[in-house]
């Protein structure tokens, strides 16, 4: 359904070769993918199969060496100045001088917009990750959990369609994750963005996604692309349904065919 | 209860050791002046009365420590704050000098460390320098620095707080420099997200993450401020402030003085580094700190 419309993310042929000095090591090779708008597209491999570095090219936080890549049919530097996108962090990194409030307003002050349209969204965007009551908070007094959905409000601020996250999740334990994990799909129905996320749990890829890119290391590259058949609406406990592990299996067997399980 | 625990009993035990080895070291310094004085005089005094002869010379090789404590109260507490004796007039007439340095050094080092930070040559070319400034002693420095500028027609307050100057914009520069640099690359991508401009990348991250860098470095430049001052009041000619007590006290061998004025300065010292650690900390309360 969302693979007819058109294309948030389009990348052809895509490469990225950091010169090191032990030489230059082959980050991102060969890799052709589309993102539609409205599709929640999960990145999973083992460390070095280049998920982050992908996300950070769609940023514009790397530069690519080879191939073509688009970002709402911008270069992804047009994109970025543009404001298209939200980033999320493996870390929440909020300013720890800022309050809550002034955190997830940050971005809007860089923008220019009025302090009523600032208040305005700030009050908004802290409902849809339920952080109210928190504007006056400093970032050390919130639990790890709540700081990074602070974080992903900062990134929601500005309203941008499409939202990248780099393992928002990684470094809270699992209750808290799950948790998220369910804000996050509620959100992403709620708020109709493109999300790319990048993980490296199985579960919360298929959880979460309509697409399961599996990558695979030395070089870096795509080695499957999974199709989700689970519905849209999807409570936690769906993750013991029989499609649930069938979705998750087949994701093994393309990081085990990526010889991602190999020593 | 804890800070008593953990700071008080220890630095008052080490301040007792320190007046234990004083009264020491003054009735061992002060021994072979008073047999001289004794055997002058035809006098052969009881150990008891010797001993308390040796703590109270009028100008004592090595003056005992209550000796300092009550010239340090009579000049403090008991002179007309406007007295050239008073040590509190003094103690000003440095202070003033010293804030004025510190002024000047604190604005000059931060207006260095912000050319460092964004302009990449100036680092090579000017950093060299700035390290090399240090290593000239003040001590040479400071007479050629009061004699050029009293040749010019500069005298009185501006040539001591220079000498100030030069010696407290370094620690700022230095400490300055790695603060502006701070900042996580996390942070520093996300200003690049959000397409910020760089000045708004430093006025907004930059400089808030520079803060403690500041004030621990300014914690060392006031001090150093202090002995800027104080080296620059030697060559005066001696008219007022702690250098001059200093000198004083040498030329005229008032040992007592001397000690006196240097416990007046280690005061300003002290009370000075307090109050910038407590405006460091009022200031990181204020910027949302964690109450340690």
């Amino acid at each position: 359904m969302t693979r007819n419309s058109p294309a948030v993310v389009s990348a052809s042929k895509l490469g990225l070769t950091f010169q090191t000095n032990d030489g230059p090591v082959q980050a991102l090779s060969n890799v052709d993918l589309t993102i539609g708008k409205g599709e929640f597209v999960s990145f999973i491999g083992p460390s070095g199969c280049g998920k982050t570095t992908l996300l950070r090219v769609i940023a514009d936080l790397e530069k690519p060496t080879a191939g073509t890549i688009s970002v709402n049919g911008m270069t992804p530097e047009q994109a970025r100045e543009s404001r298209a996108y939200g980033y999320v962090f493996q870390a929440a990194a909020l300013f720890p001088w800022r309050t809550i409030e002034r955190n997830v307003g940050l971005p809007l002050e860089i923008i220019g917009l009025s302090k009523a349209e600032q208040a305005e969204r700030i009050k908004r965007t802290l409902e849809l990750v339920n952080l109210s009551g928190f504007e006056k908070k400093y970032p050390w007094q919130l639990s790890g959990g709540m700081q990074q959905r602070a974080s992903i409000a900062r990134a929601l601020a500005f309203d941008a369609d499409l939202l990248l996250m780099d393992e928002p999740f990684g470094a809270l334990d699992e209750i808290v994750r799950d948790h998220l994990n369910e804000q996050l799909l509620e959100l992403w129905e709620r708020t109709n963005k493109t999300i790319c996320f990048v993980t490296h749990s199985i579960p919360e890829a298929v959880y979460l996604s309509t697409r399961i890119v599996v990558m695979s290391p030395r070089p870096g590259r795509v080695s499957d692309i999974i199709e989700s058949t689970l519905p849209k609406k999807r409570p936690l406990d769906i993750r013991e349904t029989p499609e649930f592990l069938a979705i998750a299996a087949r994701v093994r067997d393309g990081l085990r065919a990526g010889h991602s399980y190999d020593d | 209860m804890d800070s008593f625990r953990d700071k008080i009993v220890p630095v008052t035990s080490i301040l007792l050791g320190v007046v234990v080895v004083w009264y020491v070291m003054a009735v061992i310094l002060n021994t072979p002046f008073q047999r001289d004085l004794d055997r002058r005089a035809n006098e052969a005094p009881g150990a008891v009365e010797f001993l308390g002869k040796t703590l109270s010379q009028p100008k004592p090789t090595l003056p005992a420590p209550h000796q300092v404590a009550t010239n340090f109260f009579e000049n403090t507490f008991l002179r007309s704050v406007t007295s050239n004796r008073s040590l509190v007039y003094n103690a000003w007439v440095t202070l003033s000098s010293t804030l004025l340095g510190f002024a000047f050094g604190t604005a000059l080092g931060i207006v260095i460390a912000v050319g460092i930070v964004h302009v990449a040559t100036l680092e090579r070319s000017l950093m060299p320098w700035i390290i090399a400034s240090q290593t000239i002693p003040i001590l040479a420095v400071a007479p050629m620095i009061i004699v050029v500028l009293a040749a010019i027609g500069i005298t009185g307050l501006i040539p001591k707080a220079l000498i100030s100057t030069y010696l407290s914009f370094f620690p700022v520069a230095v400490g300055m420099v790695k603060g502006l640099r701070s900042p996580e690359i996390m942070h520093l991508d996300l200003m690049h997200t959000y397409n910020a401009s760089r000045s708004q990348t430093f006025w907004k991250l930059r400089v808030p993450a520079s803060v403690p860098f500041l004030f621990t470095s300014m914690k060392v430049a006031v001090a150093a401020s202090l002995v800027g001052a104080i080296v620059g009041e030697l060559p005066t000619g001696a008219v007022a402030g702690i250098g001059a007590k200093l000198l004083a006290g040498a030329y005229y061998s008032q040992t007592i003085d001397i000690w006196s004025a240097l416990v007046a300065g280690s005061v300003v010292a002290a009370l000075l580094v307090m109050v910038v650690g407590i405006a460091g900390r009022l200031v990181d309360r204020a910027m949302g700190g964690r109450p340690a």
